[in-house]
């Protein structure tokens, strides 16, 4: 089957040789940091955590977003979805080579990485994090090629392989609720020292990834001759307005904690990402607009969505606004905010805010373009073999 | 594919699967003993450790065996900053401590601060003069129960069982920097860059690091090996603003000292149990 990715119009490679052109860019930036060490990034001694978690904790996220696509399907027999599930199944292989490669990029010593296997550590949440993202990376591989494999040859996938498909659906929480254990066991970091904080994980999750599902259908619509069909991406946008609602409830609770118990530790976080934090006669605010982006984002892509819903109305177009806008919305709030919100009052209680370099975002920027592509590429072989099944 | 082919496939994946998990597998069932063999000192690597599993109240059982702890007396150090320069200096000598004049890159064993930012749980309003005019030393707190050994993904930093301090293994860490966020007092640095060229005054006797690896205070484990005392508290010693010794020892000099004096602890509250204990 992919010999599919070696087919496409021009467009199809004009669209790779941008994606290449952002990974030679990452790539160089990634060798430049090798041989000099991390100081390249804006991160340092108070801030020791940047752009590389934050977007790990996000695409972990998108991952596990397949699940809203999978679980309907296999488990509750939504047969609307069956052109879907393989298009979530892809997605979290993407996604999870993106946060393996985030990984990489953040450790020190990346040479050593092997340590983590060679000297396991049962105590450590990076360990048990590490062991659910292979696995779920390992399961959607297998369910992926399996019954895509099946579909292009016209019979029903190996009974052996919904073992695998039902042992995924645990593994897509697992994936979300260990990474936000990185965050909730640290004593001392009041903002990720809180019981929500995997619930809140996992909503902001199950509306990212749909939303980015629906986006790529909407495009592939346009130029791969690809229709999801209307019922599909209709029931995928109640999911993603449901999954949006619940993580901005779970936000507003952790406000209420902070503010109503009047904790100042509690309160620091929230005040320096939403309000600016003062300090010694100085406000820390440098992420004041980008939260309130997010939040506009967020009930704006919902108001639209209500919108729709009430009207019955709605373009391929407008569906797309909402989903970029809940897309954008949850990687402003997850991927910026939550990691350097926790971080932005030191335990000696300094207060840094973090710049990254452009050397850190073109390492980022390098390994989204990868991401994007093997997307694409693996898209492709999903459509093409859509095209071939029904040619 | 015929089936020969299949089953030789199918075998190969199984025994690559095998090789490659086996370590894991060995690892997680054998005994903490087994587990730390063929790492050097005999150490202790999993957080829970015997006597730490039933915390009732105010009966907590100690841990048992030598457990290295120090008071700093700070009525001692009270105007008297260069004592504290000289203690600091001391460490960063004797540990080839790079001298990065950055606060985004800068490496500390031991360094001073306010009182509020290294007691933020003890600070109240109308805090005493000598409080305000001085800083405080601050140091790793070799705690009992250590978050950075909790959540290390390697096993790169451990708590030694001989005598309780928190080590680092520099050629482990694979520079996930969990540990500093584990940290709840800041006492881990990380080498952003290759620290060799800031260091000021070389000593051979302590291997220098490379960047990408976390490091910190280590009680002067290697000092400690050849009978020496810890390098601040040597640089200080006429003053006696350092104790140091075996806090499981009842005829030790710093048990006498915490019977006597009322000390405090950083951020009691987080559970960590520090063995780094001040009078203020």
């Amino acid at each position: 089957m992919i010999e599919k990715v070696f087919k496409g119009n021009s467009r199809y490679w004009m669209w790779l040789a941008v994606l290449c052109a952002f990974i030679g860019v990452g790539a160089i930036c990634y060798i430049r940091q090798f041989l000099f060490g991390l100081g390249l990034t804006g991160m340092g001694r108070d801030l020791s955590w940047g752009l590389y978690i934050s977007q790990f904790t996000f695409l972990v996220g998108v991952a596990a977003g397949g699940l809203m696509l999978v679980l309907p399907y296999y488990i509750h027999n939504y047969k609307v979805f069956g052109r879907l599930t393989i298009l979530g199944e892809f997605l979290a292989i993407a996604s999870i080579i993106m946060c393996l490669m985030f990984i990489m990029a953040d450790i020190g010593q990346p040479l050593r990485g092997l340590n983590m296997i060679l000297h396991p550590t049962p105590n450590s949440m990076l360990f048990w994090d590490m062991v659910v993202l292979l696995g779920y990376l390992g399961l959607n591989v297998i369910c992926g090629w399996v019954i895509l494999t099946a579909e292009r040859k016209q019979v029903k996938p190996p009974k052996w392989v919904y073992i695998f498909v039902y042992v995924s659906i645990p593994f897509a929480v697992s994936i979300h609720t260990v990474t936000a254990m990185l965050y909730c066991g640290l004593p001392g970091r009041h903002f990720w020292l809180s019981a929500i904080t995997a619930p809140r994980f996992l909503a902001s999750a199950f509306a990212a990834g749909p939303a980015l599902i629906v986006v790529a259908c909407l495009i592939m619509k346009r130029v791969a001759n690809f229709d999801a069909g209307k019922e599909a991406i209709s029931k995928l946008t109640t999911i993603i307005m449901y999954a949006a609602l619940i993580n901005a409830f779970f936000v507003l609770l952790e406000f209420f904690v902070g503010y109503y118990s009047n904790i100042p530790g509690h309160k620091h976080s929230l005040e320096y990402l939403f309000f600016g934090l003062e300090h010694n006669g100085h406000v820390y605010n440098n992420l004041v607009p980008f939260m309130w982006s997010s939040v506009l984002l967020c009930f704006g892509g919902l108001g639209l969505f209500a919108y729709m819903k009430i009207r019955k109305t709605g373009t391929d177009l407008m569906i797309g606004i909402g989903c970029v806008m809940i897309f954008v919305a949850l990687w402003l709030d997850k991927g910026l905010g939550f990691v350097m919100g926790g971080l932005v009052v030191s335990p000696l209680e300094e207060i840094t805010e973090y710049y990254p370099t452009a050397n850190e975002i073109g390492i980022t920027l390098g390994i989204w373009a990868t991401g994007f592509l093997l997307v694409t590429l693996l898209y492709k072989i999903a459509i093409g073999v859509e095209h071939e099944v029904e040619a | 594919m015929d089936k020969q082919r299949r089953k030789f496939l199918k075998m190969a994946g199984a025994t690559a699967l095998a090789g490659i998990s086996a370590p894991a597998v060995v690892k997680l069932t054998s005994s903490p003993a087994l587990a730390s063999s063929g790492h050097g000192a005999p150490a202790e690597h999993g957080a829970a450790e015997e006597g730490h599993m039933a915390p009732a109240h105010g009966t907590e059982e100690a841990p048992k065996g030598v457990r290295l702890g120090m008071v700093i007396d700070m009525r001692k150090l009270y105007g008297k900053p260069e004592l504290m320069e000289k203690a600091i200096a001391a460490c960063n000598k004797v540990h080839n401590i790079p001298q990065i004049d950055s606060k985004k890159s800068e490496i500390k064993w031991i360094w001073e601060m306010p009182f509020e930012n290294v007691f933020p749980e003890h600070s109240s309003y109308h805090a005493s003069k000598t409080r305000e005019e001085n800083d405080f030393l601050v140091l790793c707190n070799h705690c009992d129960n250590p978050p950075c050994v909790r959540v290390c993904p390697t096993k790169a930093t451990f708590v030694n069982k001989e005598n309780g301090i928190v080590a680092m293994d520099f050629h482990r860490c694979i520079g996930c920097r969990f540990c500093m966020m584990g940290c709840p007092y800041g006492a881990r640095s990380f080498n952003w860059e290759n620290p060799r060229p800031y260091i000021k005054e070389y000593n051979p006797d302590f291997p220098t690091r490379m960047r990408g690896v976390v490091e910190k205070c280590n009680f002067c484990g290697e000092r400690l090996a050849l009978g020496k005392e810890p390098a601040c508290l040597e640089a200080v010693k006429e003053s006696g603003a350092i104790v140091f010794g075996d806090l499981n020892d009842p005829e030790s000099e710093i048990r006498k000292v915490l019977e006597k004096e009322n000390t405090i602890q950083r951020k009691p509250s987080l559970g960590t149990k520090p063995s780094v204990f001040y009078i203020v």
